[in-house]
């Protein structure tokens, strides 16, 4: 039988199928549907150093093939996670990433140096990303220089492993990666949502609270992979991909394109047992193409 | 516990223009439910309805692993549920939320309007099988659009109201004579339907120290408490209305009313 572990840096997961944040709660919404200890890796909700309320209501809006969210990081705070939730997922026997958001580099730094004594979470998604927040989530991740310095602060504290989720709202994400790859990430995630809008016909407003949102589902699936593509042949680093999946094919066109691993984000909603789906699917592919293991397919896309 | 199962179609039976009634045979033993938990029910072959859709559960008949679903017809998804054929497999992901709690005194009204009566005559199936006898308010715009109303006769006393006046009472439920009595017979309202009838209703129950329970249809992504997208403003934050509701205490809400 194929061999299905994967390596972030020191970080091992048994398969390449994580969850994206915020989407998969803080994993027990779905334990009724999977045995959570059977992903490769979660990343929980986004996690702030105070407690949040979101956005207000309607934060979503179906799209075609995909939907827009502005829930604006709504959490319990990073000591609401320490206090409150962490007691009841340290069990796991996954790896469990915090996905870290901030206002300022020094709040970055803050709930970055708290969750580093948490002996259960192996790593933090840092999210510089984030299309749903007034001050800082995005700005950071769009401009260089910004997305170096945060990236640089939370390394200088952050002693585990460090994956940074990248924008796709910039011109050229390249950059970017190299950027924070330079800082000191030990892998770079991506994509986040893409800005996006709606616009109800009847009442002539738009339909989300914030007027834009991020974009998320099979539809961005094509603008995820290439930039995959282009992020994975800029840096040394592993490369977590995302954006859309929702089926084997999709998970393996992201390996090919050159990702160690994936995440699974808005498909969890419409099937929440799509995760061991594609675990299952990717190991029946190593069968039905003979290959032995799971790193042969990460970059293996041919081009001539 | 959450399940995710195929559920077959056993009948599609049409009520109005708007309405259809689908019975959906449970493959086993079925899971036991509460009043105003609803299913997130998968439409294949919609083009345009990407997530699935919430639905109350009409209806149980644990005795043959039977449940109902009640579906207005108002887009495509909706459209797509309602031609599908007895024999046909549908997807669902249930029991969902927090449903109806008993009242502490036997005097109950239940309250609905358009597709918000849909959870409330397995409440009423509920309460008969409790002991308590429920009384019915259902308000439509016309009598072409009340549903079902011999059902919820089997179970209790039902009035109504239209806002033509071609059925019952003319006007909105708020209207209904036995609103106006100077001492209601009744110490609870249950209620579902359109946010501004609801409002009124909560309103009226909290001047006259009855309790009020609503159940809100925010627009849901998941279901299951995932993605933070359903959330109502509560006396504690935002709360999702898909794990801490659909049904709330009207008082528990910060609501304008
Ligand atoms: C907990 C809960 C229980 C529900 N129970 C029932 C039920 O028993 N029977 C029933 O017929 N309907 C019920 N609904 C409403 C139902 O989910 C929506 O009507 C349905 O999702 C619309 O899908 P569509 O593709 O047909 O319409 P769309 O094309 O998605 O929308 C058509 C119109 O309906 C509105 N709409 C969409 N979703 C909702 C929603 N969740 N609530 C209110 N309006 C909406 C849209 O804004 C639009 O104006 C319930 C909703 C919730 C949240
Ligand atoms: C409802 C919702 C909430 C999200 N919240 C976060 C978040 O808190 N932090 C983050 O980095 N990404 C968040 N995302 C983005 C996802 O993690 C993911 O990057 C994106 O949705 C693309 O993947 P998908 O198409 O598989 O969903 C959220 C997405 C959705 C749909
Ligand atoms: S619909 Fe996802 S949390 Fe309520």
């Amino acid at each position: 039988m194929g061999n299905l572990k994967v390596q972030l840096g020191e970080l091992t997961l048994s398969n390449p199928v994580m969850t994206a944040s915020g989407t998969f709660g803080y994993g027990e919404e779905y334990a009724d549907f999977v045995d959570i200890n059977t992903l490769g890796g979660i990343v929980v909700k986004g996690t702030t150093l105070h407690a949040r309320e979101g956005n207000a209501y309607p934060r979503m809006a179906e799209t075609a093939k995909g939907m827009l969210n502005a829930v604006g990081l709504q959490n319990k705070g990073v000591d609401g996670f320490i206090n409150e939730i962490y007691p009841r997922i340290k069990n796991f026997k996954t790896n469990i990433l915090v996905n870290v958001s901030g206002s300022t580099v020094e709040e970055y730094i803050e709930t970055a140096e708290k969750i580093n004594e948490l002996d259960a979470i192996p790593g933090i998604e840092l999210n510089i990303s984030c299309p749903n927040v007034k001050e800082g989530g995005m700005a950071f991740g769009t401009s260089c220089p910004s997305a170096i310095a945060v990236a640089n602060a939370v390394r200088r504290v952050y002693k585990k492993h460090l994956m940074v989720k990248l924008s796709p709202n910039v011109t050229d994400i390249t950059e970017i990666a190299k950027g924070v790859e330079g800082a000191g990430a030990d892998s770079v995630s991506l994509i986040n949502t893409l800005l996006g809008m709606a616009i109800d016909v009847n009442s002539r407003k738009p339909v989300l609270s914030t007027i834009t949102g991020g974009l998320s589902g099979p539809c961005i699936k094509p603008v995820a992979l290439r930039m995959v593509w282009q992020v994975a042949q800029a840096v040394n680093v592993p490369v977590v991909g995302m954006g859309g999946i929702a089926s084997t094919e999709d998970a393996i066109e992201f390996l090919l394109a050159g990702a160690s691993a994936i995440q699974i984000g808005t498909a969890n909603f419409i099937d929440p047992t799509i995760t061991i789906k594609v675990i299952n699917g990717i190991r029946e592919y190593l069968e039905i193409n003979q290959m032995d293991d799971v790193k042969q397919l990460t970059g293996a896309l041919i081009t001539r | 516990m959450k399940h995710i199962t195929d559920f077959t179609v056993v009948t599609n039976q049409r009520e109005t223009d708007e309405f259809v009634v689908l019975t959906l045979q449970h493959p086993g033993e079925l899971p036991s439910m509460v009043p105003g938990q609803f299913a997130e029910v998968r439409v294949d072959g919609a083009e345009n309805a990407f997530l699935r859709r919430p639905l109350s559960i009409h209806d149980v008949d644990y005795s043959n692993n039977t449940i109902k679903l009640l579906i207005q017809e108002v887009g495509e998804g909706t459209r797509v549920l309602a031609k599908l054929k007895s024999g046909d497999q549908l997807n669902l992901v249930y029991p969902l939320g927090t449903g109806y709690t008993l009242p502490k005194s036997n005097r109950v009204l239940l309250v609905g309007g358009g597709c918000g009566v849909a959870p409330l005559l397995f409440l009423g199936r509920h309460f008969v099988e409790n002991g308590i006898r429920p009384k019915f308010l259902i308000g439509g715009r016309t009598a072409a659009t009340l549903i079902r109303l011999d059902a919820y006769e089997q179970l209790g006393d039902v009035y109504v109201t239209t806002e033509d006046g071609s059925a019952g009472h003319k006007g909105f439920v708020i209207h209904h004579p036995i609103m106006k009595t100077e001492t209601p017979e009744f110490d609870h309202i249950y209620t579902c339907g359109p946010d501004a009838m609801m409002k009124v209703l909560a309103k009226y129950a909290g001047s006259r120290g009855i309790t009020c329970q609503v159940s809100l249809e925010n627009h849901m992504a998941c279901g299951f408490g995932a993605c933070l997208c359903c959330v109502t403003p509560t006396v504690d934050g935002h709360k999702c209305t898909c794990v801490d509701g659909p049904v709330f205490d009207s008082k528990y809400l910060k609501w304008e009313i």
